[in-house]
């Protein structure tokens, strides 16, 4: 069968993963990879080519059509509506669309996991200003998205993302706002999120940050999944 | 406003479907107040009535027919026959005539006071004390009387008491009834005011749970809101309560003193009661928001 066999030492574990909108075509066709607990790796391929999809179905935002998805060693079909949360605690995401809550500062936005996670004050306080700091937006702790640049926003979303240092990092386009130099400084969170043991998945168009940075690379192409490639 | 230190992250401030939930709630607790006196004082007033009859019954002599003279010697002498008949009763405490003077003031309120009474063939009423819970046999009673005085008749006061005993636990069921509609109507409202800032916030709520929330930290946040707001319109409905209640005291202390229905004001308990009732108000619309999530959000996939 060629199929891997479960393995707990995987993050993430897709098995003959297919994924169809509605009655449309089948954006994913029978994928097959694993996410080894500690990796870092890119996912590329041209848009439209179900990249976001992808990172939806292992963030448990979106059910496959077919095949299955393990995340942490758990089945996630037969995860029970209550199981959730816990499961995706342990996962930080950066959308592509962002995803902020317009009414919240850019400090509570970045409390969020914190606190939907049971956090005090005094938590939120020693944690959430030294990583707005970290990525250059200290006088912008108490603005609201809408006030924010775009680049602004996405390292708003980053933040948020890695607060809780979650066991699987999963970025969709975190670069896509930033400039070159802006963006490795971000990668470079990421690498040492990595360091202390975070899964990190990156989707990404920008070649450079690839180049310079030797990680794995996935490629999604005409719904199906080529690599790991190095 | 953020209380119990939860803080919201959903922004339910705004909301204009929940503004208006003290306003309804104000009236439902003003009405539920207004109810729940009513019943307490209504109970007050039968436990009053029914104390102050179970230990006395009342024998009426008929007047003896003659002249005025010859009439007042005769019922006399029935009197104290019927008297001695009661005192001889097992069960009677004491049985004692109730004078000229006290009959007129009995009539007083019905014939007014005036020399008239005097002229007029009066029954006699006699007054008897009996030990509660042991009394004497009334049916053998009434018919030894019947058979050794002319004219003489026992009211024990059980027929009209319980006529009022049972109008008045319809009363006091009525308001009963009307208390679990208010609640019900309060409820209904939580539930379509929770129902649409569900639907309002549908993307905060579905970013809230893939960053990890569990269905009841959302749920607690409309909780609370709901609490809050309940709990501003509980105080303003008791408010306007206020007022009402102590005026009925105030009206049944000075200008029905010692009359039929007695004390109208809240006995301290009742107050109670009713100061408690803004605070049940928020607790049911914070449950009932609570559930209302749960359910609601356990239909979303
Ligand atoms: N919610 C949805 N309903 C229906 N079709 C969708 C939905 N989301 C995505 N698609 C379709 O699925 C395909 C893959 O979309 P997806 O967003 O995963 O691509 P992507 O690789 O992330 O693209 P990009 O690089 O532009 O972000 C597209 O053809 C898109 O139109
Ligand atoms: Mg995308």
């Amino acid at each position: 069968m060629g199929r891997k066999t479960p393995n707990h030492g995987n993050v993430v574990q897709f098995d003959s993963v297919g994924l169809r909108y509605d009655h449309g075509p089948e954006i994913l066709q029978d994928i097959n990879f694993a996410l080894p607990a500690g990796s870092f790796h890119f996912l590329t391929g041209p848009s439209g080519a179900g990249k976001s999809s992808l990172l939806r179905l292992i963030y448990l935002a979106q059910k496959p059509s077919r095949g299955r998805v393990t995340l942490f060693g758990r089945d996630t079909l037969l995860a029970r509506r209550y199981e959730l949360p816990a499961l995706r605690r342990r996962v930080g995401v950066v959308f592509q669309e962002f995803k902020l809550l317009d009414h919240l500062s850019t400090l509570d936005n970045v409390a969020l996991p914190l606190r939907v996670a049971g956090a005090g004050e005094a938590e939120v306080q020693k944690f959430v200003p030294d990583l707005l700091d970290w990525v250059g937006l200290s006088e912008h702790i108490h603005a609201k998205p809408p006030t924010l640049s775009g680049g602004q926003k996405q390292r708003v979303a980053i933040a948020r993302a890695v607060i809780a240092r979650p066991d699987l990092l999963l970025a969709d386009e975190p670069t896509g706002n930033v400039d070159d130099d802006i963006a490795m400084r971000l990668m470079y969170l990421f690498e040492e999120l990595n360091k202390l043991g975070t899964t990190v998945l990156v989707a990404t168009h920008n070649q450079s940050l690839i180049s310079r940075l030797q990680h794995p690379r996935l490629h999604l192409e005409n719904g199906a999944l080529l690599g790991p490639e190095p | 406003m953020i209380l119990f230190g939860a803080r919201s992250d959903l922004p339910l401030k705004n909301d204009a479907t929940s503004r208006f939930l003290p306003w309804l709630i104000a009236p439902m607790v003003f009405l539920c107040s207004i109810a729940l006196a009513g019943t307490i004082i209504l109970y007050g007033m039968i436990g009053r009535w029914d104390r102050d009859v179970s230990g006395t019954l009342t024998v009426e002599i008929a007047a003896a027919p003659g002249d005025a003279q010859t009439s007042a010697e005769q019922t006399r002498a029935k009197v104290e026959a019927a008297i001695r008949i009661l005192s001889d009763t097992p069960g009677v405490i004491q049985a004692r005539a109730l004078s000229q003077d006290q009959l007129s003031a009995l009539l007083a309120p019905w014939l007014g006071k005036t020399d008239l009474l005097r002229e007029m063939p009066l029954p006699a009423l006699i007054d008897v004390t009996i030990s509660p819970g042991h009394g004497p046999d009334l049916d053998a009673l009434s018919a030894r009387l019947d058979k050794a005085v002319e004219g003489a008749s026992i009211d024990d006061h059980r027929v009209w008491l319980s006529r009022l005993i049972g109008l008045s636990r319809a009363i006091a069921g009525l308001a009963v009834a009307v208390v679990v509609i208010i609640a019900g109507a309060t409820s209904a409202t939580v539930i379509y005011a929770t129902r649409t800032g569900m639907a309002v916030h549908r993307e905060v709520i579905d970013v809230l749970h893939l960053i990890g929330a569990t269905d009841d930290y959302i749920a607690r946040q409309f909780a609370d809101r709901a609490f809050s707001l309940a709990l501003k319109g509980g105080v303003l409905g008791l408010l306007l309560n206020i007022p009402i209640l102590g005026g009925l005291g105030f009206f049944g202390l000075h200008r029905l003193q010692g009359g039929f229905l007695g004390d109208l004001s809240l006995p301290f308990l009742g107050w109670i009661g009713v100061a408690v009732l803004p605070a049940a108000a928020a607790f049911l619309a914070m449950l009932t928001a609570r559930l209302t999530v749960h359910a609601t959000l356990a239909r979303m996939v």
